[in-house]
């Protein structure tokens, strides 16, 4: 540890490639025990629903988009999208999950409408459009990623989720997703959010081209803006899963992804919740996360369709969420977006 | 392994103090460790054992799995794979398709395990006849075949000891028995379970037998279904009884039940958590046998690697074809291959170890075959 308590570059690179496996899990057990005390592990009963995957990033890593005039191109009708939240309340959901690809054509008011028909009908939280689609509408409306921000914000925009970030170092995404915003962007339109009253999650998808160095990177970019705004409210890191995509790789190990979960957790003092992920990681594997820094299960994923695009499909409910999570020792609750008790 | 202070703080300093003086652990003892809630501390306290034994190598076999077939007179709870012969999903493997099956694997193929059901009328001859097959095809590699129930159900179908059938299969090349068929010894399970099957004392005295001709066993247990941590327990005692007297077990291979086609459907799968625990106190408690598996079949892959930091050695193998697990529901891949079994086991920090049925390390010869 560095003098201010806080782990340097260097503390982190140590521990991940050198701490023996069991150090390291308790090492993150311990410091998730005191920013939670309480043996509880929560969840969010809640829906993704891609409103379209007509995309033009065309990112390697990505076997759910279609490009514009492909034959399996689809934008949810008012509809679908209607019937959807339905189920979700009928569920007990208390949020949908909104993202969609970089559809070229449609405007900003295309979304504005789609929030305000969303909100006049429902009561539900709206965690939509990741960073990279908050930078495409500001460039297709010629406008600002603060203005976007604003307009989605008064149409009914709730929070926004951290996807797109993959890594957060400019060479890997230049390799990976070379149309999809920068480094830069990503992280002010967090900014811009956080400053606005948004909260948002982060992610991190790693195990494609980037180099273990990078992963520490990623998070130390995190902390770095978390420090100045305190707007993240998770962190939630995910192995990229290699079916039906343009990268050609085996899939992340189980001991590798609990090791960066358990960094993550080191690193990352400032975020509140790390959360484990049982669609890419499977249910046995997202219950050990629990002693490896995790402090929350994610989503009930009521509909998951880009993990699934690639291959890999599980499915949890309600009880098994909480069967997994009580037989690991722990108390199972449901959440909001921003860690609010449900009941 | 952790500073004593953790272990104190946990109640298990004993428990630590006892292991890092290698000795035996009590059924209390087991009781403590399933208890224990805190899988780091678990986790290194099997970890460190399993080092202690084998330092960094991760074992593995290149092997292929024959189900010759799955008519069976037994009608076991537990079991999705076992049919009655005319139903539509029974299967008998003609011996033209098994030896097939096998001639189309490399040919430095180091084990071939072949079991199935308890067939109503298959005679031991047609074994031997299958034994003598395999054996003259594929002469360097070792026959690890039939469960210690197969072996019962030759003695009683052909009306002679177990002794006799072990010496004819031994005679026609069998080197090793799997272990299978053990599921849990307590006869409160059994008779709700599989009462048609031997029970636990019938399963202990085949494979006594088998040590004593020389013929070592591996040793299973089918946890996750009804049966309490108590009875795992006893289960492990049992064989760590045995293997005092006789040696003769080389692996212990903790099965977990699964769920689908079979009528203990209503039970849910088993968690990680409990995988890891169980594999964990069978590596403390059995502390006279040399391996413990981490079958990824049932595990499933990655679980299975994560095993091999709660007490496992070993990875089992590539396997090419599975059909008793899968058709339970088991979602992993019918076979993996050899690079795939070796990065799994680097990316745990451990060392890959090519191994035979008795886990001699393979030693390769740089036209790729095996010396």
């Amino acid at each position: 540890m560095s003098e201010n308590g806080r782990l340097s570059f260097d503390d982190a690179w140590e521990l991940y490639q050198g701490a023996d496996f069991h150090g390291l899990g308790r090492m993150a057990h311990t410091a998730r025990l005191e920013k939670h005390p309480d043996p509880v592990v929560s969840y969010v009963v809640d829906r993704n629903i891609n409103y379209s995957n007509v995309c033009v990033c065309g990112c390697r890593f990505c076997a759910f988009y279609r490009p514009p005039g492909h034959p399996e191109c689809y934008v949810l009708g008012r509809d679908e999208l209607a019937a959807k939240i339905e189920e979700t309340l009928e569920l007990g959901g208390t949020q949908i999950l909104m993202q969609g690809g970089h559809h070229p054509d449609l405007p900003l008011s295309f979304y504005e409408e789609m929030l305000r028909f969303i909100k006049a009908r429902y009561p539900i939280h709206i965690h939509a459009f990741s960073p990279p689609e908050i930078a495409h509408f500001a460039r297709l409306e010629r406008t600002s990623i603060g203005d976007v921000i604003a307009r989605l914000g008064a149409a009914g925009l709730d929070s926004i989720p951290g996807g797109g970030a993959e890594i957060l170092v400019d060479s890997v995404r230049e390799r990976v997703s070379p149309r999809k915003c920068s480094v830069r962007e990503w992280l002010a339109v967090m900014e811009e959010a956080h400053g606005q009253g948004l909260r948002t999650t982060a992610t991190m998808m790693f195990g494609h081209e980037e180099d273990p160095r990078h992963r520490l990177e990623h998070l130390f970019a995190l902390r770095d803006l978390q420090d100045r705004t305190g707007g993240f409210t998770a962190f939630i890191p995910w192995a990229f899963q290699p079916k039906n995509t343009a990268i050609e790789r085996e899939p992340e190990t189980a001991v590798s992804y609990l090791r960066l979960l358990a960094v993550s957790r080191l690193v990352l003092d400032n975020f509140d919740n790390i959360q484990a992920s049982w669609v890419t990681m499977g249910p046995k594997v997202a219950q050990l996360a629990l002693f490896f820094g995790a402090n929350d299960f994610g989503s009930t994923m009521i509909e998951e369709n880009v993990v699934a695009a690639a291959g890999v499909c599980f499915r949890l409910t309600v009880e098994e969420i909480h069967r997994i999570i009580e037989s690991a020792g722990f108390r199972a609750r449901r959440r909001t977006m921003d860690y609010n008790w449900v009941e | 392994m952790f500073d004593s202070g953790f272990y104190t703080k946990l109640g298990l300093s004993d428990i630590a103090d006892k292991l890092a003086a290698a000795e035996r652990l009590s059924m209390e003892d087991g009781e403590r460790l399933f208890a224990c809630r805190d899988m780091n501390a678990l986790g290194s306290l099997a970890h460190r054992v399993r080092t202690r034994l084998h330092g960094n190598s991760a074992y593995y076999v290149v092997n292929r799995h024959i189900n010759y077939s799955n008519i069976c007179v037994n009608g076991c709870r537990f079991c999705a794979f076992s049919k009655k012969k005319g139903e539509p999903l029974a299967f008998e493997l003609s011996e033209r398709e098994i030896l097939d099956r096998i001639a189309a694997q490399e040919e430095d193929l180091t084990e071939i395990h072949i079991v199935g059901g308890c067939h109503p009328e298959l005679p031991l001859s047609h074994f031997e006849d299958l034994l003598r097959k395999v054996r003259a095809l594929r002469p360097k590699s070792i026959i690890k075949a039939f469960t210690a129930v197969e072996i019962a159900h030759f003695a009683r179908n052909e009306s002679i000891t177990v002794s006799e059938v072990l010496t004819r299969l031994k005679a026609a090349g069998l080197r090793m028995l799997p272990g299978g068929g053990a599921e849990v010894f307590s006869r409160r399970i059994r008779e709700r379970l599989c009462p048609e099957k031997i029970d636990g004392k019938g399963w202990l005295e085949v494979v006594r037998r088998a040590h004593e001709l020389g013929i070592r066993t591996n040793a299973t247990m089918l946890y996750g279904h009804i049966e309490t941590r108590r009875e795992r327990l006893e289960h492990m005692a049992a064989l760590r009884e045995l293997q005092d007297v006789t040696g003769g077990f080389v692996c212990f291979i903790p099965l977990p039940f699964q769920p689908a086609n079979n009528e203990l459907s209503y039970l849910p799968p088993t968690t990680g958590v409990d995988d890891l625990k169980t594999i964990a106190v069978s590596r403390l408690m059995l502390d006279n046998i040399p391996h413990i598996k981490a079958y990824w079949v049932m595990l499933t892959v990655k679980l299975a690697q994560t095993a091999l930091l709660y007490g496992a050695d070993d990875f089992d193998g590539t396997v090419v074809e599975e059909k008793i697990g899968h058709m339970a529901g088991a979602d992993s891949k019918q076979g993996l291959t050899r690079a795939e079994i070796e990065r799994i086991i680097r990316e745990a920090g451990l060392e890959p170890v090519e191994r035979d049925s008795f886990f001699q390390r393979k030693i390769h010869d740089n036209n790729g075959g095996c010396k």
